[in-house]
């Protein structure tokens, strides 16, 4: 509980940085890298896994009000933390997880955490992409722009990754 | 009993996820339905109230442009100011004011937030209610069409942008009235737009404008809309494909003005009677 409030701090700087840095930016017409996913990856792995779903309710909810579309993030943020439930049992170490030990590079290694946050991220932005259209005659460039979109939001992530855990 | 309450017991992570996805999507469907649901309105006012702090910090990079523009302007409201008058008598003109009846009202409103990247692009500018911003009136700026209020809370307004999938604005080739219906397709970018409907025997050439019809209640005749980039025709059918450039430059739009149309509810309640 002590790591409170810098997960709230977390919180707050991700939803900024999203809402008025990262929407304004935009590679080559669609595509949008939505860095605040990066708040559910962190989530120590010991945190209740029901905190987690209501934890991404409300990330989801805070992005939704600024981008005013209502449910967009809610879904597509739920949809990526009962993922990550699933995907941590999937990639747990013999013994299970270390508890003092969180989903980071320097903790888990460079290619557990590139593979975690990869399929996370990608699960993220294709259902936020598709529902969103909320149509199946766009698919395959609907897909084609989570792809890249993925791309783009994971190279943020392994900066900013690089950035708070630089070896001093 | 007992199995049902173990079974949702073992499953409550699960269960939790599917209730709260389930609320999601109500909230995505009223939203895209009806107008918001009204404790998003409020919630609008906190994000307003971020958004406009954000502003008031990088207005100043935009000054030079906006000053530009404002002048432009000027300059055209001057040479047209009777553009947003009708005709009571026919084409007779009559040097009479009482003769006309003004149509129209126009308030300024800045833009503090705007999108154009996504597939749904809204804008958000700081008026609302308290000016008398209601959802349905259309924004355009000097450079033309710009979208329409979707919901106001007291300061703020959201607007979508003619860059939204589900834009429909009715629109006509100036040079000789044909009309047609502007979207804004998947494959169109934050300039570009599709115009369908206009049907194939018209003579049309690259680089023909394209304005507002003023049919409907939002926008007035002749709004500036685009210009055709390309056009083609859609086998099997009657009509044209085009793909016009827009004359509004989204990416960095910083005022609009919303269009008041005082004669709304009287053309609204005898569309109703037909």
């Amino acid at each position: 509980m002590n790591d409170f409030p810098k997960i709230a701090l977390r919180f707050v700087v991700l939803v900024l940085l999203q809402v008025l840095v990262l929407n304004n930016v935009a590679f080559s017409g669609f595509i949008n890298p939505y860095l605040y996913v990066l708040f559910i990856l962190m989530l120590p792995f010991n945190t209740p896994k029901w905190l987690v779903l209501i934890s991404a309710f409300f990330l989801g909810l805070t992005i939704d009000i600024f981008t005013s579309t209502v449910g967009l993030h809610i879904a597509a943020s739920l949809f990526m933390a009962y993922s990550r439930e699933h995907l941590l049992k999937l990639f747990a170490p013999r013994g299970g997880y270390d508890v003092v030990l969180s989903p980071t590079i320097p903790d888990m290694g460079f290619v557990w955490f590139l593979s975690y946050a990869g399929i996370l991220t990608f699960l993220h932005h294709s259902f936020l992409f598709i529902i969103e259209v909320f149509r199946f005659d766009e698919f395959f460039s609907t897909i084609g722009r989570s792809l890249l979109s993925t791309v783009f939001t994971l190279i943020l992530i392994l900066i900013s990754q690089l950035l708070i855990y630089r070896k001093k | 009993m007992r199995n049902i309450v173990n079974f949702l017991w073992k499953n409550n992570f699960t269960i939790l996820f599917l209730f709260l996805e389930f609320i999601a999507f109500i909230l995505l469907v009223q939203t895209n339905r009806f107008h918001k649901a009204s404790f998003v309105s409020n919630a609008n006012a906190m994000s307003g109230g971020v958004y406009s702090t954000y502003d008031n910090i990088t207005e100043y990079l935009a000054l030079k442009r906006v000053n530009e523009e404002v002048a432009q302007e000027n300059a055209l409201l001057k040479s047209a100011s009777s553009l947003s008058f009708i005709k009571m008598r026919g084409n007779h003109v009559y040097i009479d004011d009482t003769l006309h009846l003004q149509q129209y009202k126009y308030l300024s409103a800045k833009v503090i937030n705007n999108s154009v990247h996504k597939r749904n692009n809204h804008i958000i500018i700081n008026q609302g209610k308290e000016q008398g911003i209601e959802p349905g009136m259309g924004a355009i700026c000097a450079k033309g069409l710009v979208g329409k209020v979707k919901d106001v809370s007291a300061h703020y307004s959201a607007v979508v942008s003619v860059l939204n999938s589900n834009t429909q604005i009715s629109v006509k080739l100036k040079k000789n009235n044909y009309f047609g219906i502007m979207t804004w397709e998947s494959e169109d970018n934050s300039t570009t737009a599709t115009v369908n409907k206009i049907p194939n025997h018209v003579d049309l050439q690259i680089g023909d404008t394209i304005v507002s019809m003023g049919s409907s209640t939002i926008f007035p005749e002749g709004i500036l809309a685009g210009t055709v980039s390309s056009f083609e025709e859609i086998p099997g059918s009657d009509f044209y494909d085009i793909k016009i450039s827009l004359t509004t430059s989204f990416n960095n739009l910083s005022y609009v003005y919303i269009v008041k149309n005082l004669l709304k509810t009287e053309q609204q309640e005898l569309e109703i009677k037909l």
